[in-house]
């Protein structure tokens, strides 16, 4: 139980924190929670095949191969995978970094790795054309590929100012992890 | 949703495939599937929250205010802060970006929420810390950040608002 709340200690803040809006204001905790409603079912229907992908990834595919096509010397391969794998996911960034964790573990190289968060987070398929309709093809357009270069300069500078020790930590850490 | 439709499918398929192929395997990869899930559901679950109360909070038509085409870089700094401490998903965020505009928000301003809300993710810095460390996770939210004025600049020329 002690275990429970601890693990679970902002969730239950949140919940505390949301009643405490619906008690001060009604409406304000009514429309937090449709909000809450919408994103959870967003939650419940994009994470399960990620985490089974995610599953059978770490089990079927090996470091080698992985190594091949996205590790140190995949050279613009590699590149164009990661854009693609980005791009074609699904849901919000947060589902990247268990997938992120699982690719340094199979050893994918970092900035790849960096690639492929940039890409998920910024060039999803659908979003651009959920964009499209709502801001117009000219906004979206030139937000996509403005975007597009960011995910290289960020990366590339993030790649940059990481001290390879700092990146050999994180791959570690990756490692360890429970996936 | 055509996209969660291919994800299920892809991963239903491979998992059959994964099955007949080793059903000891399939299980090993199951049971990390699951693992991976619940090790993340307490951040998971309480980002939700967060961000529901947040956008209960947040009064829209204050921040048609504070970021009107006339707003300039400050209205682009205000904008860029909105969109980098909201996590949005993007059915709402579009249309949200749509009202702001017929709000009158300027082209630049939206062009810099919207790049920081998507890159950008303070409430997600905890989790990401745990895959990235700490210098890694700054690193990147720092220069996304600095990005979507890159992003601002670049839309306010195209759309002739510089």
């Amino acid at each position: 139980m002690k275990k429970f709340v601890n693990r679970y200690k902002f969730f239950l803040v949140m919940v505390l924190v949301t009643i405490g809006l619906y008690i001060i204001d009604p409406i304000a905790g009514d429309k937090a929670v449709d909000t809450i409603g919408f994103s959870f079912k967003e939650l419940l229907s994009v994470l399960p095949p990620i985490f089974v992908l995610l599953g059978l990834l770490d089990v079927w595919v090996p470091r080698e191969t992985m190594v091949k096509y996205m590790g140190e010397g995949s050279g613009i391969k590699g590149i164009l995978i990661s854009i693609f794998l980005g791009s074609a996911a699904a849901g919000p960034l947060y589902g990247a970094f268990p997938l992120a964790g699982v690719f340094m573990k199979k050893g994918v190289k970092f900035s790849n790795v960096l690639i492929f968060i940039g890409a998920w987070s910024t060039t999803k398929i659908p979003m651009f054309l959920f964009e499209l309709s709502a801001l117009g093809t000219k906004f979206a357009l030139t937000r996509l590929i403005a975007s597009m270069i960011g995910i290289f300069v960020i990366g590339h500078l993030v790649d940059k100012a990481i001290k390879k020790d700092d990146v050999d930590e994180i791959y570690a850490n990756a490692a360890q992890m429970n996936v | 949703m055509m996209q969660t439709i291919i994800f299920y499918a892809l991963a239903i398929g491979l998992l059959t495939l994964s099955f007949f192929k080793d059903k000891q395997k399939t299980k090993k990869s199951l049971k990390k599937a699951v693992k991976a899930l619940e090790n993340m559901m307490p951040q998971f679950l309480g980002i939700i929250i967060l961000v529901g109360v947040m956008l209960a909070v947040i009064d829209p038509d204050m921040i048609s205010k504070l970021i009107g085409s006339s707003s300039g870089w400050y209205g682009t700094i205000v904008a860029a802060l909105v969109g980098g401490v909201t996590l949005i998903p993007g059915f709402i965020a579009f249309p949200t970006a749509a009202l702001l505009l017929q709000g009158g928000a300027g082209y630049m301003q939206v062009g810099a929420f919207v790049s920081s809300l998507m890159m950008v993710g303070v409430v997600t810095v905890p989790l990401e810390t745990k895959y990235f460390g700490k210098k890694v996770t700054m690193a990147r939210n720092i220069l996304a950040f600095l990005y979507a004025f890159v992003v601002a600049l670049i839309i306010g020329k195209v759309m002739g608002e510089l």
